[in-house]
């Protein structure tokens, strides 16, 4: 189902079957172009669809935005060992919340993908990792996944191309950092969602040891339509290097929150002002966090850019995985960056030292700070410990803890000042007023 | 020990799914799944998975500390899960939790003593866009306001 | 890819083979790059981050414990960068850290200590409260406190891979992350205390040392246990007389890292409160305690009057006893008293053994060689609780080598685990069993072949024959069970074997026939509980036992002699391998005397003259006297193990079957001895049990 209206602003291209009844049925998939690319797939070669995704300039949905074609062609498909196809649906980086609609409203556009993608490696197993919290999701994909199997679009021979998938959910348990790929892998082998040491990749030795091709939800979703329409006509709707569309979660002080599939470099100040109807309580905006919790902060006069992978990396940003979150003038950068923190303490999977410890005392820090209890030196401290996490934890947790906080303690140090010396929060009031809303 | 026959059936099916001899991986599915049934995840529990995944008791111990949805302690019929991250925090969603404390009138990951209803302040659950958002056991419940807290709240202590 | 490759480390010049890590490739130029969980052998973790480098035309950090070196590689060490690096690592490792090294174990052996004097800040920065937890006890050796771990999994990995019991676990997550034990709040497990050993911090301490002494209060003797047959070396710590702590400190000895519960913990029976301290003559029936001259003047009177009259003497030797020692003993017996009845508890039959080998050179393994070479054979041994080095060895073969291993055991044991093939044998289907392997065996490039008791006599020449038979290179052990039990025989306690093996004219009574016989005259035990077993034969025989602890034997003796036990004395001790080692006296304990001094005033009192009694000069008999004994003294001196070389002639006289027989000791008894170590009886696993594969 869907939980706010769409936008005239779309392009629809993933969520093309969202309004029609009974979307996630496989009848309605099949009366819409539904399974086509797959049959194209199988009459294509491997290096094919490899061109074609790579024409098509998609790159991962997941957040590191990959390039999907490179990645894909990195299977050893001649391996003698099995093959795994493994979805990333944990969709767990607070301001997003895209994958679980892909899954809700058009399941078998995402089996499709799947099954494209085995018929690329040469895989014969699948699994969906599906974050615990969405139980009901689980159910949904089961059923789409049971209804595939009884129509013979999953199983022994599909369709009589003579192509074998099997396809299985796995739920998660609740533990961001097993969205992270190697913590999945680990984590889908029944340990605990610790990543693993790259090199080896995934691509080669992943799950069960074995060559595994694993892409997030929004970007197996995406390939049908690249093998059914052709890379081009997908590369065409984004920008150059940044292809299609991407599914933006607008959420925070917005009028219209809610997902919207935009074209890739769609400009940020349109999807706040425009699709997303503007500042809630007409409020001066002060922030964006441009694709989820892990990204560098945007200052408003930053925010007049194509929200796409190579303007956001210029920026020192991220375009990430599409949790656009829209703060307004009333907002305490200090409390936001504590609750960040909080979170990737949470989080943190205590693997290693500076992403264990560290987050844990800027999580300590950053709450004295704002109860009031900061000091002189205490934000300079908080940004150079964020630094000496930076780019030395083990996975990029630590990176996604250290990249907003920095961001923030740089572009608001006169939030911080503000609570020097026992001051009480300034901006207390500002969620109380949200609440009358 | 012995679940439900669906249960059982879903295990079996469940152990079959995984590559030949990777049983461990059923570990967490099974723990998920046999917690929404027996309330908790007990020693005999553990040693119980462990059995039937062929690992170690300590191997299954390892992981239920690490994943948040695993609770050793029984948790209430209803869990009210109350996110505080970051899009629901700019939508109130603190205010949210503070308002699910009063009128259950327990903290975080506390049980009410007629063990109906326990609290959990969570993180981000993948509803951002329609914050602040809150889950009732697997349920969600989005664009939340204290008022509409406190009906399901009194609605689900009628159901009773 | 080139056999080697250049790199530049700190501006110096560095070659070293591919694959070589960075942190090793620093550490061959003596280059240190500081490092917690990166350790030796074990798994790779690259969690403390403490071994950041630079590494040009890389815009990150580089993990030096993983990064393979490559070809032009420019590595730096110690740039403005890598420092800062490292002292925000120890500042992030010292948040949580309770900083309680005044009272802390580990306190001055403390890795973090070390690592905070030379990398670390000087104050805190840390205002915030640190996450606290309580100290948990997992067993009565092993104790837990949970803040000062610094999550290393060092002790997991070495329960893990070294010991193959995978009895520590991780629990929780972030800052809240805890290594946990396996049996939710305790440990089943060998009790090893290698996890202690090995955590660089004091979270991990032992119930034996904890809270009792500081590091360097103690003076630190590296001797050899005195317990399994294979000789690891223990470093005891020893203060005022006391042994407070068994360790291998130094890593020197032949068992590197590796030692069990027995040479970690076991030594407290040398304060046991039951330890003989004064010499005791039985009189009207009752055990005295009397002077040291009048013990002697007894026993010296009596065996002047037995052998005067040519009665019947019987003398048993030890297994636990120097090798000089027992040489002195047969000496004496055959000298001094003119008797050839002497013997020992023979607990495998390695004179078959030698006697099938003859005429080959390299047919007996090392410990090293059960390392290094490809196949190893264990034939019908529990070697995980029998021979726990030689286990941990194969182990640790098959992790860094992928050794082939193959098992044929009357039941499940650990080895089974990483074997190749492994057969269940009922005891004399163990050779039927071996043959049905010969076609996986051939295949080998090598094999070592490791046997227990179950294989004596004519199994051993078949075993042999069947190693022959292989065309490949094949080595022995003939599994034995105590600290000296190689040397016993080598040095002839054996009716019809002299020293080295030498036949004996006239061959004496064996162990069995000395404790029939009605007709005995004297009975002299020295470090040995035959009684234990066998019922004693000859009423009127005169009994000498020189003991530590009133045995069963003991108390039948009519004089009894408080024995030093191998950690109060000098010597040598050859084990299962035939590697001959040095014991060092740690200390001394009131009213004993060791067992060779004993002997020694024996034979002044008697006046027989069976040459001089210090160490020194009976090893230097020994080496000229006893075949293959001839090593390099030197190596032995300095605290090195040298392999005496194989008999390699004949060995005459038959050995009858029946007297051999191992006492099946597990992990956690040891003869006669563990029952007075408070340890090996208090941890929830004894007695333990073989063939019984306890692994959780
Ligand atoms: C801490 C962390 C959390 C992540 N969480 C997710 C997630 O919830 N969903 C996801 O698809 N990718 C997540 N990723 C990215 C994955 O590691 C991986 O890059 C992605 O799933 C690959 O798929 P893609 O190429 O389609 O993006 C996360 C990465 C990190 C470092
Ligand atoms: S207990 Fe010691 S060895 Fe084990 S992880 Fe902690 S610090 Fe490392
Ligand atoms: S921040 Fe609350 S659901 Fe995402």
């Amino acid at each position: 189902m869907l939980y706010n209206e769409p936008s005239p602003l779309e392009v629809k291209i993933l969520t093309k079957r969202f309004t029609l009844p009974n979307s996630q049925s496989l009848d309605t998939y099949l009366a819409n172009d539904g399974f086509k690319a797959f049959f194209k797939a199988i009459e294509m070669s491997p290096e094919q669809i490899i061109e074609e995704l790579k024409i098509s300039a998609l790159r991962g949905r997941g957040g590191a935005g990959f390039p999907t074609g490179l990645k894909w062609s990195f299977v050893p498909r001649n391996s003698p060992k099995p093959k795994y196809v493994i979805v990333n649906a944990d969709e767990s980086e607070p301001g997003t919340c895209k994958d679980r609609l892909l899954m809700e409203n058009d399941p078998h556009q995402l089996i499709e993908g799947i099954l494209i993608g085995g018929r690329l490696v040469d895989a014969h197993k699948g699994f969906i990792y599906i974050r615990g919290e969405f139980r009901y999701l689980i159910t949904m994909m089961d059923r789409a996944i049971e209804e595939a199997y009884k129509r013979g679009y999953l199983g022994k021979n599909i369709q009589g191309t003579g192509f074998d998938f099997d396809l299985y959910t796995h739920t998660g348990a609740g533990a961001y950092e097993c969205g992270e790929e190697t913590a999945l892998l680990d984590s889908i082998e029944g340990k605990r969602g610790v990543p693993r040491m790259k090199p080896p990749f995934p691509a080669v030795v992943g799950a069960w040891q074995s060559p595994t091709l694993l892409s997030n939800v929004e970007t197996f979703s995406a390939v049908p339509f690249i093998i059914r329409d052709g890379g081009a006509a997908f590369a065409a709707l984004g920008t150059p290097k940044n292809g299609g569309t991407r599914m933006i979660c607008l959420s925070g002080h917005i009028n219209k929150p809610g997902v919207y599939e935009l074209p890739v470099g769609f400009n940020l100040l349109r999807m706040i002002y425009e699709v997303g109807g503007g500042m809630r309580n007409g409020k001066k905006l002060k922030a964006v966090v441009p694709g989820g919790s892990s990204c560098p902060l945007l200052k408003a006069e930053e925010c007049d850019i194509p929200m796409d992978f190579d303007t956001l990396a210029k920026i020192k940003s991220m375009l990430g995985s599409g949790g656009t979150v829209v703060l307004d003038e009333d907002t305490c950068m200090v409390k936001f960056a504590h609750r960040i923190m909080k979170f990737y303490a949470h989080e943190s999977c205590g693997w290693c030292i500076p992403c264990r410890e560290g987050t844990t005392w800027l999580r300590k820090m950053l709450e004295r700070f704002h109860g009031g209890g900061g000091q002189t030196g205490d934000r300079e401290l908080i940004g150079e410990l964020s630094k000496n996490m930076l780019g030395r934890t083990f996975c990029a947790l630590g990176d996604a803890a250290a990249m907003p906080t920095i961001s923030i303690v740089e572009k608001w140090p006169e939030d911080f000042e503000a609570h020097l010396n026992g001051r009480a929060c300034p901006y207390e009031h500002a969620s109380e007023m949200a609440m009358q809303r | 020990m012995t679940f439900s026959p669906e249960l059982e059936t879903k295990f079996a099916k469940m152990l079959e799914s995984y590559p030949p001899g990777r049983t461990r991986s059923a570990v967490i599915p099974m723990l998920m799944y046999a917690q929404d049934e027996v309330g908790c995840i007990s020693h005999e529990l553990i040693e119980e998975v462990a059995r039937r995944c062929k690992v170690t008791p300590l191997q299954v111990n390892e992981v239920v500390g690490f994943y948040s949805m695993l609770h050793r302690k029984p948790l209430g019929k209803y869990h009210v899960q109350v996110c505080t991250n970051i899009s629901c925090l700019l939508t109130g969603g603190e205010e949210l939790y503070e308002q699910a404390q009063k009128k259950l009138g327990i903290g975080n990951k506390e049980v009410t003593a007629d063990g109906q209803f326990s609290l959990e302040e969570v993180e981000c659950m993948g509803a951002c866009s329609w914050a602040p958002a809150i889950q009732i056991n697997y349920d969600f419940h989005h664009n939340m306001t204290a008022e509409k807290l406190d009906k399901l709240i009194d609605g689900l202590r009628k159901a009773q | 890819m080139s056999d080697v490759i250049n790199l530049t480390i700190d501006g110096r010049a560095v070659t070293a083979a591919p694959g070589t890590l960075i942190i090793n490739a620093a550490k061959q130029v003596g280059i240190e790059i500081p490092s917690f969980c990166y350790y030796d052998g074990l798994a790779l973790q690259a969690a403390c981050r403490m071994c950041l480098v630079e590494v040009d035309k890389t815009p990150k950090l580089q993990v030096a414990c993983t990064l393979p070196i490559a070809e032009g590689m420019v590595v730096h060490t110690d740039s403005p960068l890598v420092r800062e690096a490292r002292k925000g690592m120890v500042e992030f490792l010292l948040t949580n850290h309770p900083l309680d090294c005044p009272v802390c174990d580990k306190g001055g052996e403390c890795e973090l200590q070390d690592m905070t004097f030379r990398y670390g800040a000087g104050e805190s920065r840390f205002q915030e409260q640190k996450v606290h937890v309580e100290e948990q006890q997992w067993s009565p050796v092993v104790f837990f406190d949970a803040p000062r771990c610094i999550l290393c999994y060092r002790c997991v990995r070495i329960c893990d891979e070294g010991m193959g019991m995978n009895a520590l676990g991780v629990i929780n997550r972030g800052v809240h992350a805890e290594i946990a034990p396996n049996r939710f709040d305790h440990l089943e497990c060998d009790e090893c205390g290698m996890c202690i050993d090995i955590c660089p911090v004091g979270a991990l301490t032992s119930g034996m040392y904890r809270y009792k002494t500081r590091p360097w209060e103690m003076h630190h003797v590296g001797t050899i246990c005195t317990h399994c047959s294979n000789g690891c070396k223990t470093t005891l710590g020893v203060r005022n007389n006391q042994i407070i702590r068994g360790n291998n400190r130094d890593h020197s000895g032949i068992n590197g890292e590796f030692l069990c519960i027995k040479g970690r913990y076991a030594f407290d029976f040398v304060h046991s409160p039951e330890r003989l301290q004064s010499p005791m003559v039985r009189k009207n029936g009752k055990l005295e305690p009397v002077s040291w001259s009048e013990a002697l003047s007894t026993v010296a009177r009596k065996f002047k009057e037995v052998k005067a009259r040519g009665g019947k003497f019987g003398v048993i030797g030890s297994n636990h006893a120097s090798n000089e020692e027992n040489y002195y003993l047969q000496k004496f017996a055959r000298e001094g008293l003119g008797t050839h009845n002497i013997d020992h508890h023979r607990t495998g039959d390695l004179p078959t053994l030698l006697d099938a080998l003859s005429g080959k050179t390299e047919a007996l393994a090392t410990t090293a060689d059960l390392y290094t070479r490809k196949a190893i054979l264990v034939v019908a041994s529990d070697l995980s609780q029998q021979h726990s080095f030689l286990a941990f060895q194969i182990r640790a073969n098959y992790r860094h080598h992928g050794a082939h291993i193959y098992t044929v055991t009357p039941g499940p044991v650990r080895e089974q685990h990483h074997a190749v093939n492994s057969i269940i044998a009922q005891p004399g289907g163990e050779l039927a069993a071996v043959e049905s392997l010969r076609d996986q065996l051939k295949a080998e490039a090598e094999l070592v072949i490791l046997f227990g008791d179950a294989i004596k006599g004519d199994a051993v020449r078949k075993l042999v024959a069947f190693g022959d038979s292989l065309g490949i290179p094949v080595r022995y052990v003939c599994l034995l069970d105590y600290s000296n039990s190689r040397g016993a025989s080598d040095m002839g306690l054996a009716p019809n074997l002299g020293p080295g093996y030498q036949p004996v004219a006239d061959a004496g009574l064996a162990y069995d026939e000395i404790l029939a016989a009605k007709d005995l005259d004297v009975l002299w035990v020295v470090g040995a509980n035959p009684l234990k077993r066998a019922a004693f034969g000859s009423e009127q025989a005169f009994v000498v036992v020189q003991e530590m602890f009133l045995t069963e034997t003991a108390q039948r003796a009519d004089v009894i002699f408080p024995a030093a036990s191998a950690y109060e004395k000098n010597g040598t001790v050859t084990n299962v391998c035939g590697e001959v080692q040095r014991l060092k006296a740690g200390l001394q304990v009131m009213g004993t005397k060791s067992d060779l001094e004993i002997m020694g005033l024996l034979s002044k009192e008697m006046g027989v003259n069976i040459g001089m009694w210090s160490h020194e000069k009976i090893f230097e008999e020994i080496r000229g006297k006893v075949r293959g004994y001839n090593v390099p003294l030197s190596i032995v001196a300095t605290g090195g193990a040298v392999q005496t070389t194989a008999v390699n002639g004949r060995v005459a006289g038959s050995v009858r079957p029946e007297l051999i027989q191992s006492a099946g000791d597990t992990l956690f008894t040891s003869g006669s001895l563990g029952r007075y170590s408070k340890t090996l009886s208090s941890v929830v696993e004894a007695p333990g049990a073989l063939y019984s594969d306890r692994r959780p």
